[in-house]
């Protein structure tokens, strides 16, 4: 082992041309053949503008006349709806997966609301994990939601008590960015008190939301402690183009003037467009894949080896080494196997001792016809005895009389006889 | 005035008629009005508004605009920070204004904690039960052997309800609430911070919303049975159409084109709360103030607190609480 080496890193400079600063260009070309993949989820009460930002942020009809957003239908509970784009630009290809909820908050009891979101999440973290864990994995779409917007109402007061819960809720699973809304309703000065509020009402509940990070390039810095003064960042989504002073931009048209999307003065959605898109999108992936799906791993792993059952629900720690966790496990399957044996023993004789019964009764069964078939029997003999008995009579008097018949039959021929000799009939 | 043309007539004896004619014929009938005014002048008047909605739809602050003067709660109990409370509080704050020698009482009652909390499930049985108790304090006056010359009037004339600007439909919440107080007091819903529709947007939700609160059943101010005549119910349609008010509130003034006047500064625009252009928050104020306020007052005690009456005296000893909405099917057991 090399404890007792320090390697130490010296720069060097090179003498020729290597080519390796090449690298990020071969980086580069094999990730626009992969393509890029990117999950953006919306959440938010209906009416809050969130369809609409969508299209505006992309610039296209995600949510048009034909396939209407969400909010345009009611919905009785909370939904997940996803739905995939794929779009192009510059020979770099993306497939955007949106995922709405319509439904959040609606309704007039809202507890719980928050579950089928996180259950979404969850889902998509597991599917990560088992097409991680198999065998072959050449194939393994990144459909774990990267970055998750949450829509605030512009009330201009403070967050409503569904706003903290959620947050509070979700804050360790995925990268919550909070959004104000509507903000054309709001003047400058209300939009700044009501900003302030929010961020003080976050760090007092202990939110985590999505943080830039920093980078080694001052310039950057101070562009990203700009945004972070900003948060949260409050936008205005319209897809609808007017004029205004010969200029073609996109805005909402108002009796009182026009509001414009991409006017930094009026609201800030080119910043949100630039730090979720142009700067940003990677580093949403990275956190996500890094922090939240670790997170994610290794509390269900650590629940899978602890107990041998997998209950999501208990946190495990991996103490044992191996061997005694083999050992151990090896154990319990011995245990597992004499209990099933034991089981089924006491079924088995619970089975005989039924069979026996049942045989017992149907012999009993039997016998009784026996005996009842042959009392039947000697019944019918009976019977057929009296009829004997009585037939016999019947013959025994009809011969006694037919006797008499013959007997009178001969007494009186003899009688005629006796007349005839005596001759003297007249 | 009595039509009659005025003639010289002679004395009672005879006399011929001499100096200027006197008109015998006007009997002066027509002067009560003017009494009435001494006496109303006199006694002032008293108006109840409950305000209910979420928090942070700018309750206060319209109600600030409707009576040019703080008479919102906020303003009265100053609060450093605007914490939403647990459970839903109702909270009556009393002003004494006066306008060219009419005095007003306006009682405004506020409804913090309404909506806000994650389970709202029965959050306007506190409501209902403040309207009955309201109504149950003026009965008690009223049964009394010895009663007040004029009993104290707390009973809520009109509530208004916020409805926030989402632009697609009525939210469960609205329609159980409107729905269960359609029956106990004059509603009049509005479309809070108007300013964040745009007009085609306003016209699409309000449109959605006539159609829900027709498909409920929900019957609001000013109600189409309630009509006494065809001139009311000219006057009455064209509310009808318009309801409900797309309002816009605000407090502060700015200068628009030479004029101090209520509004919004945004960095595209000002709104200007009283331009019928911007929004329709003039109409609100006439419909409340100028033109309906009696009859809201009248409908208020002749239809909504004898409906009230009625059943109460019907139950005899049964408790008051079966008309709190509580169970709904006693409710309806006792309706007439």
């Amino acid at each position: 082992t090399s404890v007792g080496s320090i390697t130490t890193f010296t720069q060097r400079n090179l003498e020729g041309y290597v080519g390796f600063a090449n690298l990020p260009n071969q980086v580069y070309r094999k990730s626009v053949k992969r393509g890029f993949e990117f999950t953006l989820m919306v959440v938010g009460e209906s009416g809050l503008g969130k369809s609409t930002l969508i299209n505006s942020l992309f610039l296209t009809d995600l949510y048009s006349k034909d396939y209407p957003g969400p909010s345009q239908r009611i919905k009785k509970t909370v939904q997940v709806e996803q739905s995939k784009v794929l779009i192009k630009e510059g020979g770099v290809q993306l497939t955007l997966t949106i995922v709405d909820t319509p439904g959040f908050g609606d309704a007039v009891d809202n507890s719980n609301c928050w579950q089928p979101v996180i259950n979404y999440i969850d889902s998509k973290c597991e599917d990560f994990l088992n097409a991680e864990s198999r065998v072959n994995r050449r194939s393994m779409p990144d459909n774990r939601v990267h970055c998750c917007l949450y829509f605030i109402a512009p009330s201009g007061h403070g967050l409503k008590p569904l706003d903290i819960e959620f947050m509070k809720r979700l804050h360790d699973k995925v990268n919550v960015i909070p959004l104000i809304a509507k903000a054309d309703t709001l003047t400058p000065e209300e939009c700044q008190l009501f900003k302030k509020q929010i961020m003080k009402e976050i760090q007092e509940h202990k939110i985590k939301i999505y943080e830039f990070p920093d980078t080694e390039d001052d310039e950057d810095n101070k562009l990203i402690r700009k945004i972070k003064e900003k948060m949260p960042l409050a936008v205005v989504g319209s897809n609808v183009v007017i004029e205004v002073n010969g200029k073609k931009v996109r805005g909402r048209q108002y009796p009182w003037g026009v509001a414009e999307v991409e006017n930094g003065e009026h609201c800030d959605f080119t910043v949100l467009r630039n730090m979720l898109i142009r700067t940003h999108m990677q580093d949403l992936k990275d956190v996500t894949n890094n922090v939240h799906y670790e997170n994610y791993r290794s509390k269900k792993l650590a629940a899978v080896t602890c107990n041998g059952v997998d209950t999501s629900k208990t946190k495990g720690q991996l103490t044992k080494s191996p061997l005694a966790q083999m050992e151990e496990e090896r154990r319990e399957h011995v245990m597992k196997m004499k209990k099933m044996e034991a089981e089924m023993e006491q079924v088995f004789e619970m089975k005989v001792k039924e069979k026996k019964q049942k045989l017992k009764d149907s012999e009993a069964e039997l016998e009784r016809r026996h005996e009842q078939m042959k009392r039947n029997l000697e019944a019918q003999y009976k019977e057929l005895e009296e009829k004997r008995r009585v037939f016999e009579e019947e013959k025994a008097n009809w011969e006694a009389q037919q006797r008499i018949l013959e007997q009178q039959k001969l007494d009186a021929s003899k009688t005629m006889e006796k007349n005839k000799k005596k001759g003297k009939i007249f | 005035m009595i039509g009659h043309t005025s003639v010289a007539v002679g004395g009672l004896y005879g006399e011929k008629a001499s100096g200027p004619t006197v008109d015998f014929s006007y009997v002066g009938i027509d002067a009560i009005l003017e009494q009435m005014r001494r006496k109303a002048m006199k006694q002032g008047f008293e108006l109840n508004i409950m305000v209910v909605g979420q928090s942070g739809l700018g309750k206060s602050t319209l109600m600030n605009t409707l009576f040019k003067s703080k008479v919102s709660r906020k303003s009265v109990l100053a609060t450093s920070q605007e914490k939403i409370p647990k459970t839903i509080e109702i909270k009556s704050i009393s002003h004494d204004i006066e306008e060219k020698g009419v005095r007003m009482k306006l009682t405004v009652i506020d409804t913090p904690g309404f909506g806000d909390q994650i389970n709202n499930e029965n959050c306007w049985q506190p409501i209902m039960k403040f309207i009955n108790d309201q109504y149950e304090a003026y009965l008690q006056e009223e049964i009394n052997i010895n009663r007040k010359k004029r009993i104290p009037d707390s009973r809520v004339h009109c509530c208004i309800y916020f409805i926030p600007p989402t632009g697609h439909c009525l939210r469960p919440l609205d329609v159980e609430f409107m729905r269960r107080l359609s029956k106990v007091v004059n509603i009049v819903p509005v479309i809070a911070k108007a300013d964040t529709l745009t007009l085609e947007e306003r016209d699409f939700f309000k449109k959605k919303i006539r159609e829900e609160l027709r498909a409920n059943g929900i019957d609001v101010y000013p109600q189409k049975e309630f009509d006494e005549d065809a001139e009311d119910r000219m006057i009455n349609e064209k509310i009808r159409e318009m309801i409900p008010f797309a309002v816009v509130g605000s407090d502060q003034e700015y200068q628009v084109n030479g004029r101090r006047l209520l509004g919004r500064k945004t960095k595209w625009g000002t709104i200007e709360v009283e331009n019928i252009a911007h929004c329709e928050f003039a109409y609100l104020r006439d419909l409340l103030i100028r033109t309906h306020m009696q009859n809201i007052k009248d409908i208020t005690s002749s239809i909504h607190y004898e409906m009230y009456r009625v059943r109460r005296l019907n139950e005899n000893n049964t408790v008051v609480a079966h008309a709190n909405g509580i169970p709904e099917h006693h409710l309806a057991a006792h309706e007439m």
